[in-house]
């Protein structure tokens, strides 16, 4: 199972989910340094993803939008914060407007992910915070709820 | 720092992993309703849907009140917006990528068997 723990942290609103992949660092990292792996991984199911800017350097935007089943479309970015290639990288993902602008009325999330290598596998810890419940709400009810809706079918042998 | 309680995480998750009780949670959620009114919407037996509002029930999603021969259910808004909940939501959407990196990972295992290295991925590096 990918998936090798879980918290949730509900004073500082905080996920940590903790993963661990069959393949080394290097290899995971590549996903996330490349926007056609990207956009692969970051959408839902129902929900995928089109990376279009891609500059995962401190202090540079990844820019993306997600097309759902009416063709309707929520347009994020993120704001890399830091990158220590292949090992971490951190950033702000928030919404966008259709220009890409930061939507700045709509609540952001932190994201840190490190990886660690160990015998050819690598343990993946993500973690996301919200500055506020209602922030955490928001992004919730904006589609990526939608989102997690279609994730669940697949939670169902994960905690049968 | 306050861990979730397995149990319960375990409990919404199992709960909210039907199509059916998602359908019947949504529904709760927008006004009271008996079981019975209920399971006219679906082409099950009313002892089904029943079960499937239990389990909504013990997952404490829902609650139930009894009027005359009438069980009524609607939906806890706020135990599905707790904060609790939200990142059980939040959880499921992050879950879902860890299961499509690995979803990657194998398939590129599949057509590279003798090297599972990335070594003919379409990727470059910059």
């Amino acid at each position: 199972m990918p998936v090798t723990d879980i918290s949730h942290d509900l004073d500082a609103l905080t996920l940590t989910i903790t993963a661990e992949f069959a393949a080394p660092a290097r290899r995971i990292w590549d996903i996330y340094a490349d926007p056609r792996q990207l956009e692969k991984v970051w959408g839902p199911k129902e929900y995928p993803a089109t990376v279009v800017d891609h500059d995962l350097t401190p202090g540079g935007r990844v820019t993306y939008y997600m097309t759902g089943p009416d063709g309707d479309r929520f347009y994020g970015y993120w704001g890399v914060l830091t990158v220590e290639e292949p090992r971490s990288f951190s950033y702000e993902d928030g919404f966008a407007h259709e220009d890409f602008t930061p939507n700045t009325a709509l609540p952001i999330s932190t994201c840190v992910s490190t990886f660690t290598e160990q015998d050819g596998t690598t343990q993946a810890v993500y973690v996301t915070s919200f500055a506020s419940r209602e922030g955490l709400q928001t992004v919730l009810d904006m589609g990526v709820e939608e989102g997690s809706r279609s994730a669940i079918n697949q939670i169902d042998d994960l905690v049968a | 720092m306050q861990q979730i309680d397995d149990d319960r995480a375990d409990a919404r998750f199992h709960a909210l992993s039907d199509r059916t009780r998602r359908d019947i949670l949504r529904r709760v959620l927008v006004g009271e309703q008996s079981v019975s009114s209920l399971a006219r919407n679906y082409s099950m037996s009313l002892t089904a849907v029943q079960k499937h509002v239990a389990v909504l029930e013990r997952a404490g999603l829902l609650s139930r009140r009894r009027s005359g021969r009438e069980s009524l259910a609607r939906g806890d808004a706020d135990s599905v917006r707790s904060v609790a909940h939200l990142l059980t939501e939040l959880e499921a959407v992050w879950r879902e990528r860890v299961s499509h990196i690995d979803d990657l990972l194998s398939a590129e295992a599949d057509t590279a068997p003798v090297d599972a290295a990335p070594a003919d991925s379409p990727h470059r590096k910059d």
